[in-house]
């Protein structure tokens, strides 16, 4: 049998039924989040684990310049190693129809036999290219998708100087080009990029490099250490222009994707608690305030000799039921959305098929802090009520005082109409519990500002550290060192403005036990394009001797200015030298070292040369300067990291389109439940008086305004408050998402600070709409039969 | 023949809850002239408030006419019953019903801001001997003298009808004196037609006509041949 008192939370249900759901809104908001952030980041995080495993992607990776083939079985050899393979990896222009500025495509070679130890391509449609067959490529997926590209059509290539017919004969997807990156680019862009696969016979004869490879990729035993291996690897490679082996931290695909991985797990490391927090605190201001209207049954209950227990019992139950239908919603929501974000980033990634992380703990965890959030927050006003003397707590709590807005002459120059009084008077009349709405308001803004910032940081990030910093049109990159005079004939290039040397040298840095594989720029001392600036944006000088490095990379090594590092040099006469460092700035860039291109030049002893040039261009004569490009078989790649940096906006622009309507969307309905709730409780305390005011002759619409005039000014007065938290969450945020490529500007655009507030204005009119049918519907005769 | 200012005509008024029918006015015919003022008697359930309320536009009859200076009330839209209101009645109940937020000039002020030709709120509540008053809350003010600026309010905005729904109910015999005095004055001075509805049988005295009400009927309607002061009422 139900009991009464069952009975009676089952009606109360029913009776608060709109208050209770938008309760339950917001719970499942926080609940929901919880679930997004954690189960896409898992599905994400698993599903690259199970493409690597299944796929075999490398752990360790080197380029040398020209080896024998037979070398890979001295590496095979190197304790650590599990399995290792030779290829030939090769940058080449392509020449495509359809683009005016050349391309650049990365040729990576296939063995003639098998389908290959390491990085196995996952064929997406076609096939591989037969053993030998010098004009089948097959191409990665993303850069066929761009051109339209399917098995059968063509296209022109550039392979050492000699442009060559090549035709698509499958589409493939690889776990070492996730995230593919032309050279001198610092963002995918498909359309000027792409893989391109062929058969090592083929490549061989279209570079000279018949029996030789000059790339490795070698797979370690779990024990294995990947420092020892990477050393005993340069050993081997060293005389035959090995440039450092790496690990997968410094492979660009995976330490991209990592980055991307690494914000969505600070995500979902700070939002859902933020969240759940949040809506831990409205559920605790809804409730007292929703059993605090329930005082005077309370007190009759107890009157009529139920315990405190047992009354105590009943409303934790009504509030168990509303978390409980909460969680529910937030479960569904959660998955649901989950689901889409995985799908979405998966697609993003080109990830090949997706795991879904679906284990039960996020969801008990989630249920268990949301229902013990709404318990604990109701568990204060139902004590509080309980403890009531029953005849204290029948009777009406003691009448309002109210205060006087104004004095003196004050009063007389400012008269608001009695409507207005009525509004200041009441909000005054109890100001930390009007605070508490504004309070509410303003953390739905804190946690639409700061998951707005998250999806909007890397743009932020490549905006400014490229848009702003970098100023060049192109890089041009050579095939290899080139006397330095080379930029005379680069300025000569028809439509180049202006041409800026500079000279990359791959190295690795020692400092104590610590050390890390970089790559040091040499440039210019007068640098106008590509200049080294701070946070501030403000440019850093570079110094006359010495490396000016990034403070990550200090941190990272533990050096100070002032420090000799030693300098292994990975290229050239891979001679050791020791270098200060005489700089140490900040910047949004993850890992750089800059050099004084001469002071480069005198340490790597190979004399005057360069690696390449920035280039600024005159945009009438572009064409026949990527003409001219496409026909040099000097240049190696360009970048246009301008062009690079428009597609890749275009790319990020869906991502994150939905995930601000995700987060907006949770947001408004946080806002929603404050502001609802405060207009439903308001109403409920003030129905009386405010149908008598529809008995004196006002209109629904001016005894609406009443209501809302008030509401009104809690949410408005929320706003700045939430802008201030916003301001201090998205800190707490960002310093979960600094990864080695770059660190995300702490830059909160005041288009934020309008869509958050924007948001909490529709939150408003939503609510008042809603409530504004409940004083449409006040009934008038009612009041006057009942003493307050 | 003074000017007709209320005119009913079979006022039938039912509540149905599921399936009961309660009648509460069951054809009531019903004229008030120009400056009367009338007590409405009866026993509890009777239907004196379903009246009062169908007269004065907070309720709309389920069969019959009001006419308001030969306007039916019957018909009108929601908003012009407001506007009715606001425009020509004055309300006074039993609880009073002043904002607590509002002080006892404010109360007044609230309505005369939205009236046409209203008398300055300072005024209304010296008629009702408040002046004094006049800048408390009603959380400061006794029951009776919460009640007098519920009439102030009432009165303040000229209103053609005053109708009292057991104005005096929740008072002792003093405090109701003053209120009865008040409305007296108010209907003497101003000649506002006024409508009482009381269960105290000594205050009938004090009006020029007597309704009683039995069942959702009119049983008696006598007009008084001598008026008492209030001052003379005792309960
Ligand atoms: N909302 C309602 N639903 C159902 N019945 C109602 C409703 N309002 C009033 N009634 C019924 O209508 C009848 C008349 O009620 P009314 O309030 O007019 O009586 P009254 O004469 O004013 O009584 P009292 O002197 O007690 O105030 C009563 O029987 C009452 O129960
Ligand atoms: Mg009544």
């Amino acid at each position: 049998m139900v009991s009464v008192l069952d009975r009676k939370l089952l009606r109360d249900l029913v009776r608060i039924w709109a208050q209770a759901l938008a309760v339950a809104l917001v719970l499942s908001a926080g609940v929901a989040t919880w679930i997004l952030s954690v189960g896409a980041y898992r599905s994400l995080d698993e599903t690259r684990t199970a493409y690597y495993e299944r796929n075999v992607f490398a752990d360790v990776f080197a380029q040398a310049t020209r080896a024998p083939r037979r070398i890979i079985d001295r590496i095979a050899l190197v304790p650590g190693v599990a399995q290792a393979e030779g290829r030939i990896v090769q940058y080449a222009l392509l020449d495509l129809p359809q683009l005016l500025e050349p391309a650049s495509g990365l040729i990576v070679s296939l063995p003639d036999q098998g389908e290959g130890l390491l990085n196995r391509l996952r064929v997406r449609s076609g096939r591989l290219p037969l053993a030998g067959a010098r004009y089948e490529v097959a191409i990665s997926q993303s850069f066929a998708d761009k051109h339209g590209f399917r098995p059968g059509a063509t296209f022109e290539a550039i392979l050492r100087g000699r442009k060559r017919a090549l035709q698509v004969v499958g589409i493939a997807l690889s776990p070492e080009f996730v995230y593919a990156v032309g050279p001198g680019d610092f963002v995918p862009d498909d359309r000027r990029f792409g893989i391109l696969w062929m058969s090592q016979s083929a490549v061989e004869a279209a570079f000279d490099l018949e029996g030789a490879i000059n790339n490795v990729t070698a797979r370690l035993h779990r024990s294995a250490s990947e420092a020892e291996v990477i050393r005993l690897i340069d050993d081997v490679l060293g005389p035959y222009g090995g440039r450092g082996a790496y690990g997968r931290r410094d492979q660009f695909s995976h330490a991209f994707l990592d980055a991307e991985l690494g914000q969505l797990a600070a995500m979902q490391r700070i939002l859902p608690p933020i969240f759940l927090v949040v809506t831990a605190f409205l559920i605790n201001m809804i409730l007292s305030r929703l059993i605090t209207l329930e005082r005077e049954q309370i007190g009759l209950l107890k009157a009529l000799g139920y315990g405190a227990v047992a009354i105590g019992t009943h409303y934790m139950k009504l509030v168990a039921v509303i978390a409980l239908i909460g969680c529910a919603i937030g479960f569904a929501l959660g998955t649901w959305l989950g689901y889409l974000l995985t799908k979405m980033f998966g697609d993003f990634f080109h990830f090949p098929f997706l795991v879904f992380a679906t284990r039960p703990d996020i969801y008990v965890t989630s249920a268990a802090v949301a229902l013990g959030a709404a318990l604990l927050g109701a568990s204060h006003a139902v004590w509080g009520a309980v403890r009531l003397p029953p005849a204290v707590a029948m009777r009406p709590p003691a009448p309002p005082m109210y205060r006087k807005l104004f004095s003196g002459s004050l009063a007389q120059r400012f008269t608001p109409t009695q409507l207005t009084m009525m509004v200041g008077r009441h909000i005054l009349r109890r100001p930390v519990r009007a605070l508490s709405t504004s309070f509410g308001v303003s953390l739905s803004v804190a946690v639409l500002m700061t998951s707005l910032f998250g999806f909007g940081a890397v743009e932020t990030m490549i905006d400014i550290s490229f848009f702003q910093l970098e100023r060049q049109d192109a890089t041009v990159s050579f095939n290899e060192e080139l006397p330095a005079r080379a930029i005379y004939d680069v300025r000569a290039l028809p439509g180049v403005l202006v041409a800026e040397p500079f000279r990359n040298v791959a190295v690795r840095l020692h400092a104590g036990h610590r050390r890390r594989t970089a790559q040091i720029v040499g440039k210019a001392r007068h640098n106008n394009l590509s200049r080294i600036v701070d946070l501030n944006l403000d440019p850093v000088p570079l110094p006359e001797t010495g490396m000016a490095v990034t403070e990550k990379l200090a941190d990272l090594l533990q050096v100070r200015r002032g420090d000799l590092v030693w300098v292994e040099l990975l290229e050239g006469t891979r001679g050791w030298a020791h270098v200060p460092v005489t700089e140490i700035f900040q910047s949004y860039m993850g890992l750089s070292v800059f050099m004084d291109i001469d002071e480069l030049n005198a340490l790597a002893g190979e004399g005057d040369v360069i690696t390449g040039a920035h280039l600024s261009l005159d945009d009438a004569a572009a064409g026949s300067f990527f003409t001219v490009v496409k026909s040099t078989p000097a240049l190696s790649s360009i970048g246009l990291l301008k062009l690079a940096l428009t597609n890749f906006r275009a790319t990020m622009a869906e991502n994150i389109v939905f995930m601000t309507t995700v987060y907006s969307a949770l947001g408004l309905i946080i806002a929603f439940g404050v502001i609802y709730n405060s207009a439903r409780i308001q109403l409920s305390e003030r129905g009386r008086e405010l149908a008598s005011l529809r008995v004196l002759g006002f209109t629904r619409g001016e005894v609406a305004r009443v209501l809302n005039g008030e509401l009104f000014v809690l949410s408005i007065l929320g706003i700045p408050i939430g802008w201030a938290l916003g301001y201090l969450l998205t800190w707490v945020l960002i310093q979960g998402f600094e990864s080695e490529l770059y660190r995300v500007p702490f830059v909160v655009l005041r288009s934020t600070y309008a869509y958050a507030a924007l948001v909490v204005l529709a939150a408003f009119a939503i609510s008042i709409a809603i409530v504004r049918r409940r004083i449409n519907r006040l009934d008038l005769i009612e009041v006057l039969k009942t003493r307050e | 023949m003074r000017e007709r200012i209320f005119e009913a005509s079979g006022l039938t008024k039912v509540y149905r809850t599921g399936d009961v029918e309660v009648f509460a006015l069951r054809g009531v015919d019903l004229v008030l002239s120009a400056g009367e003022m009338m007590v409405l008697l009866g026993p509890s359930g009777s239907g004196k408030s379903t009246f009062l309320n169908i007269v004065g536009g907070l309720d709309r009859p389920t069969e019959g006419h009001v006419l308001f200076r030969g306007r039916d009330l019957v018909g009108l839209s929601e908003r012009e019953l407001t506007l009715y209101r606001r425009n020509h009645v004055g309300f006074v109940f039993q609880f009073y019903n002043l904002v607590p937020s509002l002080t006892a000039l404010e109360n007044v002020a609230l309505v005369t801001e939205i009236s046409a030709e209203p008398m300055p709120p300072a005024e209304a509540l010296a008629l009702v001997g408040l002046e004094a008053r006049q800048d408390h809350f009603p959380a400061q003010l006794s029951g009776g003298e919460q009640q007098r600026v519920a009439i102030a309010r009432a009165v303040a905005k000229r209103p053609e009808v005053l109708l009292c729904d057991e104005p005096t109910g929740a008072l002792d015999s003093t405090f109701g004196v003053i209120v009865l005095e008040a409305l007296m004055r108010v209907n003497q001075e101003l000649g506002t037609t006024t409508a009482i509805i009381t269960h105290n049988v000594a205050i009938k005295d004090i009006a020029h006509r007597v309704c009683y009400f039995a069942d959702g009927r009119i049983v008696s309607d006598t007009v008084n041949e001598t008026r008492v002061e209030p001052k003379d009422v005792t309960w």
